[in-house]
C-alpha cells in the first residue's frame, strides 16, 4: 500500500448532531488513508453514522474535529467538483429525459460544452442506454436506472465515487446484476470509489478494503484487507472460497462490539 | 394493423357502451332538471317570480343577446376575473419563492398570512372601494385579495414538501440554491401550481363579481344586483 498514491487523509475527525433536545456524538476519531484506485467499503450497525461519515467526506457537511485532506489540501464545504456521489436512490427527474437527467451536473456546472456532451453520450452508449436517451426514467428498469444515475455522477468526472448505499432499493436478484455492473464500471472507468453499506456480503464481493464502524459515537474498529485474485467480477467473488472467511471475519468484528 | 382478439373487440365495445351511458345520463339529468323547473313554474308550485322558469331566462338572454348587452357584461367580468387570475399567478410564485429563500422571513410571516387568509375577503371590499374609487383596478385588486393568501399558503407548502434527497442531490454536484430552485423546486411543483391554479380561476371569479356587487356599471356582478333588485 505505501507504494501507491495517497489520495484522501482524514485526521481524527468527529461530528456531533445538535438538536433543542440535546447533542448526539456521531462519529469520534475516525482516522484512515484512501489511496488511488482503492475501493474502500464502509460497514457498521445501522445508525451508527455512516452516511454522516459520507457527507463529512463530501464536503457537505463539516467536520467539528480533525481534519480531511484531499490531494494534500484541506476540503472545502461547497462546490467540491472532485467528488461524486451516488445517493441511496436514483433520484433521476420524471420530468427530464434520461439525457436531460445524465447532463444536470454539467449544466449546474456550467461546463456544458459541446465536447462535455459528446463524451456524456459516448458513456450512454458504452452502457447502453444511449437508445433510451430520449426516454423518461419511469420507462427504465431499477437497474438501468442505477446506472444512469452513475453516468450522471461520472459526468463531472470526479476522482472519487462515494457511494452511499446505492443498491439498497433495488430488489435482491437486480441488486447483484447491477452491483455486479456498477462494480465493473467504476473499474473500467479507473475510479477511486468509497462504499457505504449495511450488507456485508455486497462489501466484499466490491471493496479491496473494508472498514469496520462501531456503534455510535463511531469510530474505526477494524480494516480489513480484501484480498481475490486479479479481475475477477463482483459475482465470482462471490462463489470464491475466500469470500466466507472474510464474511465470518467481518461478521464477527460488527457482533463483538454489541 | 393485426386483427384485433374477440375478447379485446369485446372489451372496446364494453368500454365504450359504459362511457354513452355516462354522457347519456349527465343529459339525462339536465333536461330533466329544467323540465322540472319549467314544469314547477307553470303548475305554480313554485312561485316564477321569484324563481323564474326556464323559459323566462331563455327569452331574456335571447334579449340580452339581440342588444349586445349579456356580451358586454361577460367581457367585462372575463377581462377583470382573468387579469387578477393572471396577477395571483405572478405575485404569489414570486412571494413565495422569497419566503422559500428566507427561512427566517417566512417564519416571520406565517402567522400574519394564515390572519389574512381567513380574513372575509368580501368585507374588504367597500373599504378598497372608498380608498381606491369605483373602478376596474379596484375589482381586480377584490379578485386578488380573495385568492392570493391562499395561494401563498399552500404554494409555499408544497414547496416545502419537496424531497429533501433530490435537493442534496443538487448540492453533491456543487449547485447552490439558486440551481435548488430553478432545478428540483420549481418543475417538481408545477403539477401542485396547476391544481393551485384551477381552485385560483374560481376563487378570482368570486372576488370580482363581488367586487362589482359593490360599485360597478358593468359584469355580471352587477347585472345579478341589478337583476335581484328589479325582481326581473
Amino acid at each position: 500500500m505505501e507504494n501507491m498514491e495517497k489520495l484522501m487523509e482524514i485526521n481524527h475527525v468527529g461530528y456531533s448532531y445538535h438538536t433543542m433536545q440535546g447533542e448526539t456524538p456521531a462519529l469520534s476519531n475516525i482516522n484512515f488513508t484512501v489511496y488511488k484506485g482503492d475501493f474502500l467499503a464502509i460497514v457498521g450497525p445501522s445508525g451508527c453514522g455512516k452516511s454522516t461519515l459520507l457527507s463529512l467526506l463530501s464536503g457537505l457537511l463539516e467536520p467539528e474535529h480533525g481534519s480531511i485532506f484531499l490531494s494534500n489540501a484541506k476540503l472545502t464545504q461547497k462546490g467540491n467538483g472532485s467528488m461524486g456521489y451516488m445517493l441511496q436512490h436514483d433520484h433521476l427527474f420524471e420530468w427530464r429525459t434520461i439525457e436531460k437527467n445524465v447532463l444536470l451536473g454539467l449544466e449546474i456546472q456550467k461546463k456544458l460544452t459541446p465536447e462535455t456532451k459528446e463524451m456524456v453520450l459516448d458513456m450512454l452508449k458504452t452502457y447502453g442506454l444511449y437508445k433510451f436517451k430520449d426516454a423518461r426514467p419511469s420507462q427504465l428498469s431499477g437497474g438501468m436506472r442505477q446506472r444512469a444515475a452513475l453516468i450522471r455522477t461520472l459526468a463531472l468526472k470526479p476522482e472519487i465515487l462515494l457511494l452511499d448505499e446505492p443498491f439498497s432499493a433495488l430488489d435482491y436478484q437486480t441488486r447483484l446484476t447491477v452491483g455486479d455492473d456498477i462494480g465493473a464500471i467504476i473499474k473500467k472507468e479507473e475510479k477511486t470509489a468509497i462504499l457505504v453499506t449495511h450488507d456485508l456480503s455486497e462489501a466484499i464481493s466490491l471493496a479491496n478494503r473494508v472498514l469496520v464502524l462501531s456503534k455510535r459515537p463511531a469510530t474505526i474498529q477494524k480494516i480489513v484487507d480484501i484480498a481475490f485474485p486479479n479481475n475477477i467480477s463482483a459475482l465470482e467473488r462471490r462463489n470464491s472460497p475466500e469470500f466466507k472467511d472474510y464474511f465470518n471475519q467481518i461478521w464477527k468484528e460488527l457482533n463483538d462490539n454489541e | 394493423m393485426s386483427e384485433l382478439s374477440l375478447a379485446q373487440q369485446n372489451f372496446l365495445l364494453t368500454q365504450k357502451k359504459h362511457k354513452r351511458t355516462v354522457t347519456v345520463s349527465r343529459l339525462c339529468i339536465f333536461i330533466l332538471f329544467l323540465a322540472v323547473w319549467e314544469g314547477a313554474a307553470r303548475l305554480e308550485l313554485i312561485d316564477s317570480f321569484i324563481f323564474s322558469s326556464p323559459s323566462k331566462v331563455f327569452l331574456c338572454a335571447y334579449g340580452m343577446i339581440l342588444d349586445r348587452t349579456l356580451f358586454l357584461h361577460i367581457g367585462i367580468t372575463l377581462f377583470e376575473t382573468i387579469a387578477s387570475f393572471l396577477l395571483v399567478l405572478f405575485f404569489a410564485l414570486a412571494i413565495t419563492i422569497l419566503l422559500w429563500l428566507n427561512k427566517g422571513l417566512s417564519e416571520t410571516l406565517e402567522p400574519y398570512l394564515v390572519i389574512l387568509n381567513s380574513l372575509p375577503k368580501s368585507a374588504l371590499a367597500p373599504l378598497l372601494i372608498v380608498w381606491l374609487g369605483a373602478t376596474y383596478n379596484t375589482i381586480i385588486l377584490t379578485g386578488i385579495s380573495v385568492a392570493i393568501f391562499g395561494s401563498i399558503l399552500s404554494l409555499y407548502t408544497s414547496f416545502q414538501s419537496t424531497d429533501p434527497e433530490k435537493i442534496k442531490l443538487i448540492y453533491t454536484m456543487g449547485g447552490q440554491k439558486y440551481h435548488v430552485l430553478t432545478k428540483v423546486i420549481l418543475p417538481s411543483n408545477i403539477p401542485s401550481l396547476f391544481s393551485i391554479m384551477k381552485v385560483n380561476i374560481g376563487l378570482c371569479l368570486v372576488g370580482v363579481i363581488i367586487g362589482e356587487f359593490i360599485a360597478s356599471r358593468q359584469g355580471l356582478g352587477y347585472l345579478i344586483i341589478y337583476g335581484s333588485q328589479v325582481l326581473s
